[in-house]
């Protein structure tokens, strides 16, 4: 076990998109029982260090691996098909559309109500392209094709933050 | 079969068995010292049989100083002098106090922290919160008779890095090691699940005298987990006091330092009164005469209620960060002084769809959960009882073109947590880079909180968009974050401990030190050296215990040579600065065996054992 080997190694996890939650939860929970910088408190500096060292890349890991939009731009990353969400923004024109139409929603949307459903559908769209993500990188081993959905999911997921901004100022 | 050992209570069988570590809760209005005894946690009277300290500091003439109920009561009579609810101030700049029109102090602008001038010389919340961690350490060493390993702090959840920074600063003034700082929602958790044996999602609601935390905890077989935080770090029961001090004098102004805290203490008593009784009298001494209102609960409940909104506004967000819904929680328990107030205890409770739980003394739970993990973490209870998996509450970031923020760290990020971004040059031949460092949510630098700037200075002149600049966040255990940035084509680096900028430098507090803080009676030069060989035996205890542990790491050669280094250190006595070099020596010379040791640990958790044992 070196702190260079990849999250799924680390976690002893198989390397696929599709995972258990649960079981990634008990990895991490796992992990940190043996390496949190508390569990070496009463020792020196020296495995204070190493052990925050440690702390710190498991929960790097637990960070990627828990959400399935981090994981899948992972092992595309893994498998030679990097995301590059900054520099690459080819999308389906099916999706753009989607899209636009969306952003018109949620300018309309005033309260509660409307906001949730707007959530609601992205949520529906997001579940859908992730199920797609999964098939592409676990059965049909194409990295570069779940890469561009990558990037449609993180269209999806900024305007879901976006949802979760305005419901926040109905609060406030 | 072994015996089991019995000892005189309070006293440890052996000092090198047991390792004498408190908890303690500074608050806003009291502070408390716990510590387990005995296998149970439990909270420290001093010679009075109180165990609440009231967090307030009477700065009396020819340098003396009273700390606790005697300053409390002299709050009214010497309010300049006086400091209360000091932890308001930690690190924070005056502009930065509401309300601070309303309070006696005689405050003074510093660079980063504000500081009070009293009769005593101008004081740094810092010293103010010194004072009451030393005497809460006396009272522990008091009970115990001897020296604390050391302690765990507690701070609000929503504390800010200056602020906990402020807090670990005024521990080590007060001559305390700090094993952790630790959130006080997170604390509470800890004792109240313990107690309960309780698993599931929990949410804490934290409502002190200065501060409010909502914490949204995961407990599993030990594990507590925190899945998201917020708060306010500046709404308690004090903005409840202000509230109903301001209702009760209608629009007169107040010149008086004197009647500013009267009318504040006033109001606190009717307060606490309304939580029993339907109605009750504020009264007041005031310079020109008495100030009488009857004030009913319905009334203060009204007055409440803004303040009361904005908690539940910040429990809201939680949830959603949590992304649960508030029938998924199963237990909102109450923890602070505040939630005495019925009408707090009745809106969380509609909030979450069930009674709250206040089957705890919220006072007492914070300290009491603090004093659990400073056991643990001293080594005291058995391998593996409890695992704090705690987050920071406020993003991180830093300040990009047009004062914009670019976020590295998101909140609710569990710590240790490190993250590197990498940024590049705006103009051709740019040789230096300013870094600044924000804390907070907004997206506009302004509306951030400042936590540090430094210069990355001798990048290479490149043309713009060249230069690869790594900017790498480092959050440890305790919450307090560093920062580093290089250049990676030239490798040109720069770091800084997000500290200078607001907190008290190393140097201020060595210098703190020697003006005869908290030791004015005690030998500087034996306290270091009490100090050193307290290190040094901690030291060479963790090494042999990591030695007869996993001693076949090394090779025999290696094992003989650290041997030697202990017996060394072990019979050193008379010269602190040698002792502390030669921990630092043993301390690097026993890095690769720890890494070692980790790595070992680590397969062992993923080899050697199911994960349905852990």
């Amino acid at each position: 076990m070196r702190l260079t080997d990849n999250d799924f190694q680390l976690f002893g996890l198989p390397e696929t998109q599709a995972q258990d939650r649960a079981a990634i939860d008990a990895r991490w929970k796992a992990l940190q029982a043996e390496v949190h910088p508390d569990r070496f408190a009463a020792e020196g500096a020296a495995a204070q260090r190493v052990a925050m060292q440690w702390a710190m890349r498991v929960n790097e890991g637990y960070q990627r691996l828990r959400d399935p939009l981090k994981r899948a731009a992972y092992l595309c990353e893994l498998r030679d098909a990097p995301v590059q969400a900054e520099n690459n923004t080819a999308m389906p024109a099916a999706f753009l559309m989607q899209q636009m139409e969306w952003r018109e929603a949620l300018d309309d949307a005033t309260d509660e109500a409307a906001l949730t459903a707007l959530d609601d559908e992205a949520t529906q769209a997001e579940t859908t392209v992730l199920a797609t993500v999964q098939r592409l990188l676990d059965e049909v081993g194409d990295a570069s094709a779940a890469a561009s959905q990558v990037r449609a999911l993180m269209f999806i997921q900024r305007f879901r933050a976006d949802i979760d901004q305005r419901l926040a100022a109905l609060d406030a | 079969m072994a015996l089991l050992q019995i000892s005189e209570p309070g006293a440890s069988p052996d000092p090198h068995q047991r390792r004498i570590a408190v908890g303690i809760d500074l608050g806003t209005t009291h502070s408390l010292v716990a510590a387990v005894r005995h296998g149970v946690a439990e909270c420290l009277p001093d010679e009075q049989g109180r165990v609440i300290l009231p967090s307030a500091v009477r700065y009396l003439p020819e340098g003396r100083r009273q700390i606790g109920t005697d300053a409390l009561a002299a709050q009214a009579e010497d309010p300049e002098n006086t400091i209360v609810s000091v932890k308001r101030f930690m690190g924070r700049a005056v502009t930065d106090v509401a309300n601070r029109e309303h309070l006696p102090y005689r405050f003074e602008d510093r660079p980063g922290m504000l500081a009070i001038a009293t009769r005593d010389g101008v004081k740094s919340p810092v010293e103010v919160s010194a004072e009451i961690l030393a005497t809460l350490r006396f009272r522990a060493e008091d009970s115990f008779l001897d020296d604390l390993f050391g302690a765990v702090i507690t701070v609000p959840a929503y504390f800010d890095d200056a602020q906990r920074q402020a807090t670990k600063d005024a521990a080590e003034l007060a001559g305390l090691k700090v094993l952790r700082l630790i959130n006080e929602p997170t604390a509470a958790a800890i004792a109240y699940g313990l107690d309960n044996a309780s698993e599931g999602l929990y949410a804490v609601y934290d409502l002190g005298g200065g501060t409010f935390d909502i914490s949204l905890l995961r407990l599993t077989r030990g594990v507590f987990e925190v899945v998201a935080t917020g708060g306010d770090a500046a709404l308690g029961g004090d903005d409840f006091d202000r509230s109903l001090a301001d209702w009760a004098l209608a629009g007169r102004v107040l010149e008086s330092a004197h009647d500013k805290r009267a009318v504040l203490v006033a109001a606190r008593t009717a307060k606490e009164a309304l939580s029993d009784a339907e109605s009750t009298e504020l009264v007041a001494a005031l310079d020109a005469g008495e100030l009488r209102v009857t004030v009913t609960r319905a009334q203060f409940e009204e007055l409440a209620q803004p303040l009361i909104a904005k908690t539940l506004s910040s429990v809201k967000r939680v949830l959603r960060d949590a992304k649960v819904k508030a029938a998924d929680v199963q237990g909102a328990v109450m923890v602070g002084g505040s939630t005495r107030m019925p009408i707090v205890r009745h809106a969380v409770g509609e909030l979450f769809g069930r009674e709250v739980l206040t089957n705890l003394n919220p006072d007492e739970v914070v300290a009491l959960g603090a004093a659990i993990q400073a056991n643990q973490l001293a080594g005291n209870a058995a391998d593996g009882e409890i695992l704090l998996l705690d987050v920071i509450p406020l993003s991180l970031g830093l300040e990009t073109m047009g004062g914009l923020v670019e976020r590295v760290i998101e909140r609710n990020s569990t710590i240790p947590v490190a993250k590197a971004q990498d940024f590049t040059t705006f103009k051709d031949g740019q040789t230096a880079l300013a870094v600044h460092v924000v804390q907070g949510e907004r997206e506009l630098v302004s509306e951030c909180r400042s936590l540090a700037r430094f210069e990355l200075r001798g990048i290479p002149p490149m043309a713009a968009g060249a230069a690869r600049i790594r900017v790498s966040f480092q959050v440890d255990a305790d919450g307090l974050l560093s920062v580093s940035a290089q250049e990676l084509t030239s490798g040109v680096q720069a770091a800084i401990t997000v500290k200078p900028s607001y907190g008290l430098s190393d140097d201020q507090i060595a210098g703190m030190l020697k003006d005869g803080f908290a030791s004015a009676d005690a030998d500087m030069a034996a306290r270091k050296l009490r100090e050193a060989r307290v290190e040094a035996e901690r030291m060479v205890l963790a090494t042999r215990s990591a030695l007869a542990a996993d001693g076949d790491l090394l090779p025999e050669a290696e094992r003989d040579a650290l041997e030697v280094r202990l017996s060394a250190l072990a019979a050193m006595n008379d010269d602190a600065d040698a002792i502390d070099a030669a921990v630092k020596a043993l301390a690097e010379a026993t890095e690769g065996f720890a890494a070692e040791r980790m790595n070992r640990s680590i397969a062992r958790a993923l080899t050697g054992r199911d994960v349905s044992q852990l």
